[in-house]
Protein backbone atom coordinates (compact mmCIF):
# COMPACT_ATOMS: atom_id res chain seq x y z
CA UNK A 1 0.00 0.00 0.00
CA UNK A 2 0.93 3.72 -0.69
CA UNK A 3 0.65 6.34 2.03
CA UNK A 4 0.39 9.57 0.04
CA UNK A 5 3.50 11.68 0.27
CA UNK A 6 2.11 15.02 0.60
CA UNK A 7 1.20 13.82 4.28
CA UNK A 8 2.05 13.26 6.96
CA UNK A 9 1.67 10.18 10.09
CA UNK A 10 1.69 9.76 13.70
CA UNK A 11 2.33 6.57 15.41
CA UNK A 12 -0.83 6.33 16.56
CA UNK A 13 -1.67 5.42 12.65
CA UNK A 14 -3.21 9.17 11.91
CA UNK A 15 -2.59 11.63 8.88
CA UNK A 16 -2.47 14.61 8.75
CA UNK A 17 -2.54 17.01 5.81
CA UNK A 18 -0.29 20.46 5.12
CA UNK A 19 -2.50 23.02 6.67
CA UNK A 20 -4.57 25.26 4.57
CA UNK A 21 -5.36 29.03 6.56
CA UNK A 22 -3.81 27.11 9.39
CA UNK A 23 -6.36 24.30 9.23
CA UNK A 24 -5.43 20.55 8.83
CA UNK A 25 -7.30 17.09 7.73
CA UNK A 26 -7.12 14.26 9.92
CA UNK A 27 -7.92 10.67 9.22
CA UNK A 28 -6.71 7.23 9.85
CA UNK A 29 -3.83 5.39 7.82
CA UNK A 30 -5.30 2.37 5.10
CA UNK A 31 -2.60 0.43 7.30
CA UNK A 32 -4.82 1.51 10.66
CA UNK A 33 -8.15 0.70 9.00
CA UNK A 34 -7.14 -2.47 7.57
CA UNK A 35 -5.69 -3.51 10.49
CA UNK A 36 -9.03 -2.69 11.85
CA UNK A 37 -11.16 -4.49 9.62
CA UNK A 38 -14.49 -3.10 8.73
CA UNK A 39 -15.29 -0.19 10.49
CA UNK A 40 -19.20 -0.08 11.73
CA UNK A 41 -18.77 3.24 14.20
CA UNK A 42 -17.19 6.15 14.20
CA UNK A 43 -17.47 8.62 17.19
CA UNK A 44 -15.88 12.42 16.49
CA UNK A 45 -15.17 15.11 18.60
CA UNK A 46 -17.57 18.02 18.16
CA UNK A 47 -16.88 21.06 16.26
CA UNK A 48 -15.31 23.67 19.02
CA UNK A 49 -13.61 21.15 20.63
CA UNK A 50 -10.04 21.48 21.88
CA UNK A 51 -8.26 18.28 21.17
CA UNK A 52 -4.91 17.49 22.23
CA UNK A 53 -2.20 15.76 20.20
CA UNK A 54 -1.50 12.09 21.33
CA UNK A 55 -4.66 12.47 23.52
CA UNK A 56 -7.86 10.67 22.57
CA UNK A 57 -10.77 12.17 21.07
CA UNK A 58 -13.24 9.72 19.85
CA UNK A 59 -13.83 6.21 18.91
CA UNK A 60 -13.82 3.55 16.26
CA UNK A 61 -15.31 0.52 16.35
CA UNK A 62 -14.90 -2.36 13.78
CA UNK A 63 -16.23 -6.01 13.69
CA UNK A 64 -13.55 -7.18 16.24
CA UNK A 65 -12.51 -4.31 18.16
CA UNK A 66 -13.28 -0.58 19.61
CA UNK A 67 -10.37 1.86 19.19
CA UNK A 68 -9.55 5.09 20.38
CA UNK A 69 -8.62 7.50 18.20
CA UNK A 70 -5.86 10.15 18.82
CA UNK A 71 -5.54 13.56 17.92
CA UNK A 72 -2.24 13.96 15.90
CA UNK A 73 -2.22 17.65 17.13
CA UNK A 74 -3.45 20.44 19.56
CA UNK A 75 -6.35 22.73 18.18
CA UNK A 76 -9.89 23.43 17.58
CA UNK A 77 -11.52 20.86 16.16
CA UNK A 78 -13.35 23.14 12.76
CA UNK A 79 -15.61 20.76 11.12
CA UNK A 80 -16.27 16.85 10.95
CA UNK A 81 -16.85 14.41 8.48
CA UNK A 82 -20.99 13.66 8.65
CA UNK A 83 -20.24 11.32 5.58
CA UNK A 84 -18.11 9.16 7.97
CA UNK A 85 -20.57 8.95 10.85
CA UNK A 86 -23.47 7.81 8.76
CA UNK A 87 -21.61 5.49 6.28
CA UNK A 88 -17.94 4.72 8.18
CA UNK A 89 -16.99 1.77 5.88
CA UNK A 90 -15.77 5.11 3.68
CA UNK A 91 -13.02 4.56 6.55
CA UNK A 92 -12.10 1.19 4.98
CA UNK A 93 -12.92 2.23 1.45
CA UNK A 94 -10.94 5.59 1.26
CA UNK A 95 -8.88 6.53 4.16
CA UNK A 96 -7.26 9.40 2.60
CA UNK A 97 -10.03 10.71 0.74
CA UNK A 98 -14.24 10.50 1.38
CA UNK A 99 -12.97 8.57 4.80
CA UNK A 100 -11.65 11.74 6.57
CA UNK A 101 -11.87 12.42 10.25
CA UNK A 102 -12.04 15.63 11.00
CA UNK A 103 -10.61 19.15 10.71
CA UNK A 104 -8.34 21.47 13.05
CA UNK A 105 -6.89 24.98 13.63
CA UNK A 106 -3.53 23.87 14.51
CA UNK A 107 -2.33 25.09 17.65
CA UNK A 108 0.59 23.39 18.48
CA UNK A 109 2.49 20.24 16.69
CA UNK A 110 4.48 17.11 18.28
CA UNK A 111 8.26 17.35 16.72
CA UNK A 112 7.86 13.44 15.78
CA UNK A 113 5.25 13.50 13.36
CA UNK A 114 5.98 11.15 10.33
CA UNK A 115 7.06 11.48 7.00
CA UNK A 116 5.09 9.34 4.47
CA UNK A 117 8.60 7.36 4.07
CA UNK A 118 9.07 7.45 7.80
CA UNK A 119 5.64 5.99 8.32
CA UNK A 120 5.91 2.99 6.15
CA UNK A 121 9.21 1.90 7.59
CA UNK A 122 7.33 2.55 10.96
CA UNK A 123 4.44 -0.03 10.17
CA UNK A 124 7.34 -2.19 8.18
CA UNK A 125 5.77 -2.16 5.14
CA UNK B 1 2.70 -28.95 22.75
CA UNK B 2 5.26 -26.25 21.60
CA UNK B 3 4.06 -22.62 22.25
CA UNK B 4 4.40 -21.48 18.66
CA UNK B 5 0.75 -21.56 16.92
CA UNK B 6 0.17 -24.60 14.84
CA UNK B 7 -0.51 -24.05 11.01
CA UNK B 8 -2.95 -26.05 9.04
CA UNK B 9 -2.40 -27.61 5.90
CA UNK B 10 -3.78 -24.93 3.77
CA UNK B 11 -1.65 -22.43 6.18
CA UNK B 12 0.18 -21.75 2.31
CA UNK B 13 -3.17 -21.18 0.66
CA UNK B 14 -4.29 -18.53 3.04
CA UNK B 15 -0.71 -16.14 2.74
CA UNK B 16 -1.20 -16.09 -0.90
CA UNK B 17 -4.81 -15.00 -0.66
CA UNK B 18 -3.67 -11.86 1.43
CA UNK B 19 -5.20 -13.38 4.71
CA UNK B 20 -5.42 -11.76 7.98
CA UNK B 21 -4.05 -14.38 10.30
CA UNK B 22 -4.69 -14.34 13.61
CA UNK B 23 -3.65 -17.07 16.62
CA UNK B 24 -6.88 -18.64 17.83
CA UNK B 25 -6.83 -21.69 20.10
CA UNK B 26 -2.93 -22.35 19.34
CA UNK B 27 -3.58 -22.73 15.92
CA UNK B 28 -2.52 -19.86 13.08
CA UNK B 29 -6.17 -19.10 11.22
CA UNK B 30 -7.44 -16.52 8.76
CA UNK B 31 -9.43 -14.05 10.10
CA UNK B 32 -10.43 -13.01 7.42
CA UNK B 33 -9.27 -12.41 3.53
CA UNK B 34 -11.07 -9.10 2.70
CA UNK B 35 -14.34 -7.30 4.15
CA UNK B 36 -15.69 -9.69 6.57
CA UNK B 37 -19.01 -8.12 6.10
CA UNK B 38 -18.82 -8.73 2.53
CA UNK B 39 -17.79 -12.51 3.28
CA UNK B 40 -20.99 -12.89 6.21
CA UNK B 41 -23.11 -11.44 3.52
CA UNK B 42 -21.66 -14.03 0.86
CA UNK B 43 -22.57 -16.77 3.01
CA UNK B 44 -25.77 -15.52 3.76
CA UNK B 45 -26.49 -14.83 0.14
CA UNK B 46 -24.43 -17.47 -2.36
CA UNK B 47 -21.32 -19.16 -0.57
CA UNK B 48 -18.22 -19.25 1.64
CA UNK B 49 -15.17 -21.28 2.09
CA UNK B 50 -13.54 -21.92 5.53
CA UNK B 51 -10.46 -23.81 6.73
CA UNK B 52 -11.63 -25.29 10.03
CA UNK B 53 -8.86 -27.38 10.43
CA UNK B 54 -8.46 -26.60 13.96
CA UNK B 55 -10.81 -28.32 14.76
CA UNK B 56 -10.01 -31.08 17.20
CA UNK B 57 -11.21 -34.88 16.20
CA UNK B 58 -11.05 -37.81 18.31
CA UNK B 59 -12.55 -41.16 17.28
CA UNK B 60 -14.23 -43.69 19.53
CA UNK B 61 -14.86 -47.30 17.99
CA UNK B 62 -15.75 -50.70 19.08
CA UNK B 63 -18.63 -52.46 19.88
CA UNK B 64 -19.27 -50.53 22.97
CA UNK B 65 -18.27 -47.45 21.74
CA UNK B 66 -22.26 -46.21 21.91
CA UNK B 67 -22.38 -47.09 25.62
CA UNK B 68 -18.87 -45.32 26.38
CA UNK B 69 -20.53 -41.98 24.83
CA UNK B 70 -23.62 -42.75 26.40
CA UNK B 71 -21.53 -42.78 29.98
CA UNK B 72 -19.33 -39.85 29.42
CA UNK B 73 -21.71 -37.68 26.72
CA UNK B 74 -25.06 -35.93 27.90
CA UNK B 75 -26.50 -37.36 24.82
CA UNK B 76 -28.02 -40.32 23.50
CA UNK B 77 -25.35 -41.14 21.16
CA UNK B 78 -25.98 -45.03 20.99
CA UNK B 79 -29.55 -44.45 19.66
CA UNK B 80 -28.13 -42.05 16.97
CA UNK B 81 -28.51 -44.60 13.36
CA UNK B 82 -25.18 -44.45 11.44
CA UNK B 83 -25.16 -41.61 9.15
CA UNK B 84 -26.48 -39.34 11.61
CA UNK B 85 -24.87 -36.22 14.23
CA UNK B 86 -26.09 -35.04 16.66
CA UNK B 87 -25.37 -31.69 18.51
CA UNK B 88 -24.54 -32.60 22.73
CA UNK B 89 -22.43 -31.56 25.33
CA UNK B 90 -19.55 -33.61 27.85
CA UNK B 91 -19.92 -32.01 31.54
CA UNK B 92 -18.27 -32.39 34.74
CA UNK B 93 -19.81 -34.30 37.58
CA UNK B 94 -21.34 -30.76 38.47
CA UNK B 95 -22.98 -30.21 35.32
CA UNK B 96 -20.23 -27.67 34.20
CA UNK B 97 -20.05 -27.42 30.43
CA UNK B 98 -16.62 -29.24 29.54
CA UNK B 99 -17.30 -28.48 25.74
CA UNK B 100 -20.25 -28.91 23.06
CA UNK B 101 -19.34 -31.37 20.16
CA UNK B 102 -20.67 -32.51 16.89
CA UNK B 103 -21.04 -36.32 17.33
CA UNK B 104 -21.36 -38.25 14.03
CA UNK B 105 -22.01 -41.74 14.22
CA UNK B 106 -19.85 -43.01 10.85
CA UNK B 107 -20.49 -46.77 11.46
CA UNK B 108 -22.26 -49.69 13.95
CA UNK B 109 -18.88 -49.50 15.85
CA UNK B 110 -17.00 -45.85 14.83
CA UNK B 111 -18.27 -42.40 16.33
CA UNK B 112 -16.07 -38.84 15.25
CA UNK B 113 -16.09 -36.88 18.24
CA UNK B 114 -15.87 -33.12 16.89
CA UNK B 115 -14.73 -31.00 19.60
CA UNK B 116 -13.65 -27.29 19.81
CA UNK B 117 -9.61 -26.60 19.41
CA UNK B 118 -9.31 -24.71 22.54
CA UNK B 119 -10.58 -27.77 24.26
CA UNK B 120 -9.44 -30.65 21.86
CA UNK B 121 -7.37 -31.66 24.77
CA UNK B 122 -9.76 -31.70 27.60
CA UNK B 123 -12.47 -33.71 25.73
CA UNK B 124 -9.85 -36.37 24.81
CA UNK B 125 -8.55 -36.53 28.24
CA UNK B 126 -11.99 -36.71 29.82
CA UNK B 127 -12.77 -39.72 26.81
CA UNK B 128 -10.39 -41.53 28.35
CA UNK B 129 -10.86 -41.25 31.70
CA UNK B 130 -14.33 -41.68 31.58
CA UNK B 131 -12.94 -45.06 29.27
CA UNK B 132 -10.65 -46.53 32.36
CA UNK B 133 -12.83 -45.50 35.00
CA UNK B 134 -16.11 -47.35 33.48
CA UNK B 135 -14.07 -50.90 33.48
CA UNK B 136 -15.31 -51.30 29.97
CA UNK B 137 -13.90 -53.27 27.66
CA UNK B 138 -15.02 -53.03 24.01
CA UNK B 139 -14.46 -49.73 23.06
CA UNK B 140 -11.38 -47.51 22.11
CA UNK B 141 -10.51 -43.55 22.10
CA UNK B 142 -8.40 -42.70 19.51
CA UNK B 143 -6.62 -39.28 18.76
CA UNK B 144 -7.39 -38.29 14.79
CA UNK B 145 -6.44 -34.54 15.59
CA UNK B 146 -3.73 -35.01 12.50
CA UNK B 147 -5.77 -37.51 10.79
CA UNK B 148 -8.10 -35.10 9.41
CA UNK B 149 -8.26 -31.13 7.64
CA UNK B 150 -11.93 -29.74 7.49
CA UNK B 151 -12.75 -27.38 5.18
CA UNK B 152 -16.63 -26.12 4.89
CA UNK B 153 -18.54 -24.83 2.07
CA UNK B 154 -21.90 -22.62 3.38
CA UNK B 155 -24.64 -20.92 2.24
CA UNK B 156 -27.37 -21.35 -0.29
CA UNK B 157 -25.29 -21.99 -3.46
CA UNK B 158 -23.49 -24.56 -1.24
CA UNK B 159 -25.01 -27.60 -2.46
CA UNK B 160 -25.08 -26.69 -6.29
CA UNK B 161 -21.18 -25.82 -5.64
CA UNK B 162 -20.66 -29.21 -3.79
CA UNK B 163 -22.57 -31.35 -6.76
CA UNK B 164 -20.64 -30.34 -9.38
CA UNK B 165 -17.96 -32.11 -7.51
CA UNK B 166 -19.39 -35.34 -6.47
CA UNK B 167 -21.57 -38.28 -7.20
CA UNK B 168 -22.70 -38.55 -3.68
CA UNK B 169 -26.24 -37.87 -3.07
CA UNK B 170 -26.83 -34.22 -1.40
CA UNK B 171 -30.41 -34.02 -1.75
CA UNK B 172 -30.86 -37.63 0.28
CA UNK B 173 -28.10 -36.15 3.13
CA UNK B 174 -30.33 -34.17 5.09
CA UNK B 175 -29.31 -31.82 8.06
CA UNK B 176 -27.29 -33.37 10.76
CA UNK B 177 -26.63 -36.67 8.12
CA UNK B 178 -22.70 -37.46 7.00
CA UNK B 179 -21.51 -39.86 4.34
CA UNK B 180 -18.34 -40.97 3.51
CA UNK B 181 -18.31 -40.26 -0.37
CA UNK B 182 -15.47 -38.55 -3.05
CA UNK B 183 -15.38 -34.92 -3.83
CA UNK B 184 -12.45 -33.71 -6.53
CA UNK B 185 -11.17 -37.10 -6.27
CA UNK B 186 -10.54 -36.57 -2.59
CA UNK B 187 -11.53 -39.29 -0.33
CA UNK B 188 -14.01 -37.19 2.18
CA UNK B 189 -16.28 -37.68 4.93
CA UNK B 190 -19.13 -35.61 3.94
CA UNK B 191 -21.86 -33.94 6.92
CA UNK B 192 -24.47 -31.53 6.24
CA UNK B 193 -23.41 -29.53 9.45
CA UNK B 194 -22.17 -26.05 9.50
CA UNK B 195 -22.30 -22.95 12.31
CA UNK B 196 -23.79 -20.40 9.81
CA UNK B 197 -27.41 -20.53 10.02
CA UNK B 198 -27.15 -21.54 6.45
CA UNK B 199 -27.58 -24.63 4.59
CA UNK B 200 -24.07 -26.20 3.90
CA UNK B 201 -21.29 -28.80 4.31
CA UNK B 202 -18.60 -29.56 6.04
CA UNK B 203 -15.71 -31.98 4.34
CA UNK B 204 -13.32 -33.74 6.57
CA UNK B 205 -10.38 -35.14 4.62
CA UNK B 206 -6.83 -36.32 4.69
CA UNK B 207 -4.60 -33.08 5.47
CA UNK B 208 -2.83 -33.73 2.31
CA UNK B 209 -5.52 -33.38 0.23
CA UNK B 210 -6.67 -30.19 1.82
CA UNK B 211 -5.45 -27.95 -0.94
CA UNK B 212 -6.25 -29.91 -3.82
CA UNK B 213 -10.20 -29.94 -2.30
CA UNK B 214 -9.73 -26.64 -1.17
CA UNK B 215 -8.97 -25.19 -4.62
CA UNK B 216 -11.59 -27.80 -6.81
CA UNK B 217 -13.82 -25.67 -4.50
CA UNK B 218 -13.03 -22.24 -5.36
CA UNK B 219 -12.95 -23.14 -9.10
CA UNK B 220 -16.65 -25.26 -8.85
CA UNK B 221 -17.89 -22.33 -6.60
CA UNK B 222 -16.48 -19.41 -9.28
CA UNK B 223 -19.76 -18.64 -10.75
CA UNK B 224 -21.95 -18.57 -8.05
CA UNK B 225 -20.07 -16.55 -5.82
CA UNK B 226 -17.83 -18.53 -3.59
CA UNK B 227 -15.25 -17.05 -1.67
CA UNK B 228 -12.92 -17.89 1.25
CA UNK B 229 -14.47 -16.69 4.72
CA UNK B 230 -12.40 -16.31 8.04
CA UNK B 231 -13.55 -16.90 11.22
CA UNK B 232 -14.24 -13.19 11.98
CA UNK B 233 -17.30 -13.78 9.60
CA UNK B 234 -17.71 -17.32 11.28
CA UNK B 235 -18.18 -15.36 14.46
CA UNK B 236 -21.35 -13.11 13.00
CA UNK B 237 -22.67 -15.84 11.32
CA UNK B 238 -23.58 -18.16 14.32
CA UNK B 239 -24.37 -15.38 16.62
CA UNK B 240 -27.05 -14.38 14.39
CA UNK B 241 -27.81 -17.55 14.01
CA UNK B 242 -27.66 -17.40 18.04
CA UNK B 243 -25.60 -20.74 18.58
CA UNK B 244 -23.58 -20.36 21.37
CA UNK B 245 -19.77 -20.23 21.33
CA UNK B 246 -17.90 -22.69 23.94
CA UNK B 247 -15.95 -19.64 26.46
CA UNK B 248 -18.61 -17.22 25.56
CA UNK B 249 -22.40 -18.63 26.48
CA UNK B 250 -20.77 -21.93 27.58
CA UNK B 251 -18.04 -22.74 30.01
CA UNK B 252 -17.42 -24.94 32.93
CA UNK B 253 -19.32 -22.87 35.70
CA UNK B 254 -22.79 -22.79 33.28
CA UNK B 255 -24.76 -26.27 32.24
CA UNK B 256 -26.55 -26.73 29.55
CA UNK B 257 -29.85 -25.90 31.18
CA UNK B 258 -28.14 -22.24 31.74
CA UNK B 259 -27.73 -22.21 28.54
CA UNK B 260 -31.42 -23.02 27.53
CA UNK B 261 -30.13 -26.32 25.67
CA UNK B 262 -31.33 -28.60 28.39
CA UNK B 263 -32.92 -30.74 25.57
CA UNK B 264 -29.47 -32.02 24.45
CA UNK B 265 -29.46 -33.97 27.95
CA UNK B 266 -31.18 -36.99 27.77
CA UNK B 267 -31.99 -38.03 31.10
CA UNK B 268 -34.01 -40.63 30.11
CA UNK B 269 -31.11 -43.03 28.11
CA UNK B 270 -30.23 -46.31 29.80
CA UNK B 271 -27.59 -46.22 32.45
CA UNK B 272 -25.76 -43.64 34.34
CA UNK B 273 -23.89 -40.22 32.79
CA UNK B 274 -21.15 -38.04 33.83
CA UNK B 275 -23.05 -35.48 35.72
CA UNK B 276 -26.62 -36.96 35.77
CA UNK B 277 -27.33 -35.94 39.40
CA UNK B 278 -25.97 -32.28 39.37
CA UNK B 279 -28.15 -31.97 35.72
CA UNK B 280 -31.11 -33.39 37.43
CA UNK B 281 -30.82 -30.53 39.69
CA UNK B 282 -29.83 -27.95 37.06
CA UNK B 283 -33.49 -28.93 35.38
CA UNK B 284 -35.04 -28.48 38.36
CA UNK B 285 -33.64 -25.50 39.19
CA UNK B 286 -34.21 -23.71 35.70
CA UNK B 287 -38.00 -24.47 35.85
CA UNK B 288 -38.43 -23.18 39.28
CA UNK B 289 -36.03 -20.58 39.66
CA UNK B 290 -33.62 -19.85 37.20
CA UNK B 291 -30.70 -18.05 37.74
CA UNK B 292 -29.80 -16.00 34.53
CA UNK B 293 -31.12 -16.29 31.10
CA UNK B 294 -29.53 -16.46 27.80
CA UNK B 295 -31.29 -13.52 25.86
CA UNK B 296 -30.85 -11.57 22.39
CA UNK B 297 -29.61 -8.24 22.49
CA UNK B 298 -30.23 -5.65 19.86
CA UNK B 299 -29.57 -1.85 19.92
CA UNK B 300 -30.65 0.64 19.64
CA UNK B 301 -27.90 2.86 18.31
CA UNK B 302 -25.01 1.88 16.71
CA UNK B 303 -22.38 1.35 19.29
CA UNK B 304 -20.85 -2.59 19.66
CA UNK B 305 -21.86 -4.70 22.95
CA UNK B 306 -18.33 -6.81 23.56
CA UNK B 307 -17.86 -9.38 25.60
CA UNK B 308 -17.56 -8.87 29.45
CA UNK B 309 -19.91 -5.48 28.88
CA UNK B 310 -22.42 -4.83 31.90
CA UNK B 311 -26.07 -5.20 31.28
CA UNK B 312 -28.17 -2.33 33.26
CA UNK B 313 -31.77 -2.03 34.09
CA UNK B 314 -33.67 1.11 34.18
CA UNK B 315 -32.21 2.14 37.43
CA UNK B 316 -28.34 1.58 36.44
CA UNK B 317 -28.21 -1.50 38.27
CA UNK B 318 -26.61 -4.34 36.94
CA UNK B 319 -28.68 -7.03 35.61
CA UNK B 320 -26.68 -9.29 33.43
CA UNK B 321 -23.26 -9.46 31.54
CA UNK B 322 -22.59 -9.54 27.61
CA UNK B 323 -21.18 -12.95 26.22
CA UNK B 324 -20.92 -12.16 22.86
CA UNK B 325 -21.56 -8.86 20.51
CA UNK B 326 -21.01 -7.67 17.13
CA UNK B 327 -22.57 -5.52 14.71
CA UNK B 328 -24.83 -7.79 12.60
CA UNK B 329 -24.90 -7.51 9.06
CA UNK B 330 -27.91 -8.98 8.10
CA UNK B 331 -29.88 -6.61 11.01
CA UNK B 332 -27.33 -3.75 10.56
CA UNK B 333 -27.30 -2.62 14.20
CA UNK B 334 -25.34 -4.07 16.65
CA UNK B 335 -26.39 -7.36 18.20
CA UNK B 336 -25.32 -9.60 21.69
CA UNK B 337 -26.16 -12.51 23.55
CA UNK B 338 -26.15 -12.34 27.19
CA UNK B 339 -27.06 -13.80 30.30
CA UNK B 340 -29.33 -11.46 31.99
CA UNK B 341 -31.48 -11.72 35.66
CA UNK B 342 -34.77 -14.02 34.55
CA UNK B 343 -37.10 -10.83 35.87
CA UNK B 344 -35.33 -8.71 32.50
CA UNK B 345 -34.98 -12.19 30.17
CA UNK B 346 -38.75 -11.66 28.79
CA UNK B 347 -38.52 -10.66 24.71
CA UNK B 348 -39.47 -7.01 24.30
CA UNK B 349 -38.59 -6.23 28.15
CA UNK B 350 -37.74 -1.98 28.19
CA UNK B 351 -35.42 -0.28 30.07
CA UNK B 352 -32.74 -2.23 29.51
CA UNK B 353 -29.27 -0.84 28.19
CA UNK B 354 -25.71 -2.42 27.93
CA UNK B 355 -23.01 -0.43 29.83
CA UNK B 356 -20.92 0.85 26.77
CA UNK B 357 -17.16 2.16 27.93
CA UNK B 358 -19.42 4.09 30.88
CA UNK B 359 -22.62 5.07 28.47
CA UNK B 360 -25.65 3.04 29.06
CA UNK B 361 -26.80 2.66 25.64
CA UNK B 362 -30.36 1.22 24.77
CA UNK B 363 -30.85 -2.14 24.15
CA UNK B 364 -34.09 -4.12 23.29
CA UNK B 365 -34.69 -7.98 24.55
CA UNK B 366 -35.13 -10.27 21.90
CA UNK B 367 -35.93 -13.85 21.31
CA UNK B 368 -32.84 -15.90 20.16
CA UNK B 369 -31.96 -16.18 16.96
CA UNK B 370 -31.69 -13.41 15.50
CA UNK B 371 -31.92 -14.95 12.15
CA UNK B 372 -33.08 -17.76 10.93
CA UNK B 373 -33.18 -18.65 7.05
CA UNK B 374 -35.98 -19.46 4.47
CA UNK B 375 -36.39 -23.07 4.63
Amino acid sequence: MSNPQQLRYSKEHEWLSAAEDGVSTIGITEHAANALGDVVFVQLPEVGDTVTAGEPCGELESTKSVSDLYAPVTGEVTEVNQDVVDDPALVNSAPYEGGWLFKVRVADEPGDLLSADEYAAFTGE
Amino acid sequence: MSDSPRRTALDSVHRALGATMTDFAGWEMPLRYGSERDEHNAVRTRAGLFDLSHMGEITVTGPRAGELLDRALVGHLSAVPVGRARYTMICDESGGILDDLIVYRLGEEEYLVVANASNAQVVLDALTERLDGSGLTGAAVRDDRDAYALLAVQGPQAPAVLAELTDADLDGLKYYAGLPGTVAGVEALIARTGYTGEDGFELFVAPGDAEALWRALTEAGADAGLVPCGLSCRDTLRLEAGMPLYGHELTRSTTPFDAGLGRVVKFDKPGDFTGRTALEAAAGRAVENPPRKLVGLVAAGRRVPRAGYAVVGADGSVIGEVTSGAPSPTLGRPIAMAYVDAAHAAPGTGGVAVDIRGTHEPYEVVALPFYRRER
